[in-house]
């Protein structure tokens, strides 16, 4: 018997299970108390109901979310709107949600909407570019938010103060749409696709 | 760009419009000029004669973009282009960033500069022939509620990385997004910079210089066009023009002091 054997010591069941343990307790480490203490978690100032309206509207995504002649994207809709349908006087709805809603109708005060694909202020992004030019349909990068009857709640990364959906739910980006939005996922769609990868194409 | 240093009063219009368009901001003391901030500053030369013979030319410098060394050109280039680089381009800053914070754009030809990415390291101002490039010694001093007047296309720095002139690239996106979405092109006069709107004299031409409906175009194939430090073959896209023929060697005067050193030292041989 070599002396390299000698030095091999048989395995006992203690030591799988500490291994088996210790790889539970780092998978929930990693992929559930961290994100936990990580992401701070916000509720949007009123609940909205995307289906309802998609239903009422005649454009689907564009009645309200549209890119204007100047070829700049209005992402949020105005007050004015939803004063185009809505009226401070006659609720379409109950409960407090809606007298809240009507508050900011009567006031022609903007709606402070926390946008859950805010992205930082150095980053340029062109909805032009992605939907008149390449044809992309909002749902590929925005997921089935269309489709809710609820807003889920904004999170954000406690550290950087940016929104959650920027990093993307899935550890390794398996999840469905939001995809994650990092520069190594703009970047890995415009080499695919040939598109130009000079800073400035994203950068401000 | 072509800068007309004839019609050019040296009022810096262009340098107040540049920094209000891109959210240069102001700092506490603004006479060290070491260490203040202007994208696009404005020389002054003067043909060193005394009264009644002097005369004083300005000279407005933003980033000159330099496209640097061309392949087959080695030896002749000071900055010779990288055979292991896809691009042609060389320009003396973006060659020494170590931190990919500044590339050169094939597609417009504008060197970039992206200060959420850059480490402060200062090579490429220290490489920039031409001191375009400026460092942030300090945050800016934004008086309260300042901010609010920033302009939203245009991401302020902060204390510790280097920003320089980008050609009023945001306009570029803006009338780029516009054309996209009327499906036509980015037409010469959809996408001019801010300097350009501003110079009272209209000393300044800004447009695609290698197409031909362009007024630059026509502008550069003037005899009276020269750039700064040709010498250096950092191959500027920014031209000047004037009918003086002083104004043109000086800007340029690299060549002479290295003709006046190259014959001293011909003719010195000891």
């Amino acid at each position: 018997m070599s002396s390299h054997q000698q030095g091999k010591k048989q395995r006992s069941r203690a030591d799988w299970i500490l291994l088996f343990v210790g790889l539970v307790v780092g998978s929930a480490f990693g992929f559930w108390l961290t994100p936990t203490i990580l992401y701070a978690e916000k509720a949007q100032p009123l609940q909205f109901n995307h289906k309802l309206h998609l239903e009422q509207v005649s454009d689907g995504c564009q009645s309200c979310h549209f890119l204007r002649e100047d070829g700049s994207f209005n992402g949020i809709p105005s007050i004015q709107s939803c004063q185009e349908c809505h009226e401070a006087d006659s609720p379409m709805g109950e409960g407090a949600n809606e007298a809240a809603f009507l508050k900011y109708v009567e006031a022609n005060q903007p709606i402070p909407w926390l946008v859950y694909a805010r992205q930082p202020d150095c980053v340029f992004f062109s909805h032009a570019a992605h939907t008149a030019n390449a044809g992309f349909e909002c749902a590929q990068c925005h997921g089935d938010h269309g489709e809710t009857t609820k807003l889920r709640p904004y999170e954000y990364n406690r550290i950087t103060g940016y929104s959650r959906d920027i990093w993307g739910k899935g550890p390794i980006g398996l999840s469905g749409p939001p995809h994650r939005m990092k520069m190594d996922d703009c970047a890995k769609c415009h080499s695919e696709n040939g598109v130009n990868r000079a800073c400035f194409v994203c950068h401000k | 760009m072509v800068i007309d240093l004839d019609k050019c009063t040296g009022c810096g219009a262009c340098s107040v419009a540049c920094m209000s368009e891109n959210n240069v901001g102001v700092l506490h003391d603004e006479t060290d000029k070491i260490r203040s901030i202007t994208w696009l500053r404005v020389y002054q030369i003067d043909n060193g004669k005394s009264f009644p013979d002097t005369e004083v030319a300005f000279i407005p410098r933003p980033c000159m973009h330099c496209q640097g060394g061309k392949a087959g050109t080695p030896g002749q280039a000071f900055f010779q282009e990288d055979p292991l680089l896809d691009s042609e381009a060389h320009p003396p800053c973006v060659s020494v960033c170590p931190a990919t914070a500044t590339d050169y754009d094939e597609e417009t030809g504008i060197v970039s500069q992206i200060p959420t990415r850059c480490i402060g390291c200062r090579y490429c101002v220290a490489a920039c022939p031409y001191h375009a490039r400026y460092f942030n010694w300090y945050d800016v001093p934004w008086p309260k509620g300042t901010p609010r007047a920033l302009s939203p296309f245009v991401s302020p720095r902060m204390r510790g990385v280097v920003e320089k002139c980008t050609f009023c690239y945001q306009r570029y996106q803006r009338a780029r997004n516009k054309a996209l979405v009327d499906g036509s092109e980015v037409g010469e006069m959809d996408y001019q910079t801010a300097c350009t709107e501003a110079c009272p004299s209209g000393a300044i031409t800004f447009g695609q210089l290698q197409n031909p409906e362009h007024k630059v175009h026509k502008l550069i194939s003037s005899e009276h066009t020269f750039r700064l430090l040709e010498k250096l073959h950092t191959d500027p896209k920014v031209y000047y023009m004037s009918k003086r023929e002083w104004v043109r060697k000086m800007a340029d005067n690299y060549v002479t002091r290295h003709k006046k050193l190259a014959q001293a030292a011909a003719g010195g041989g000891h």
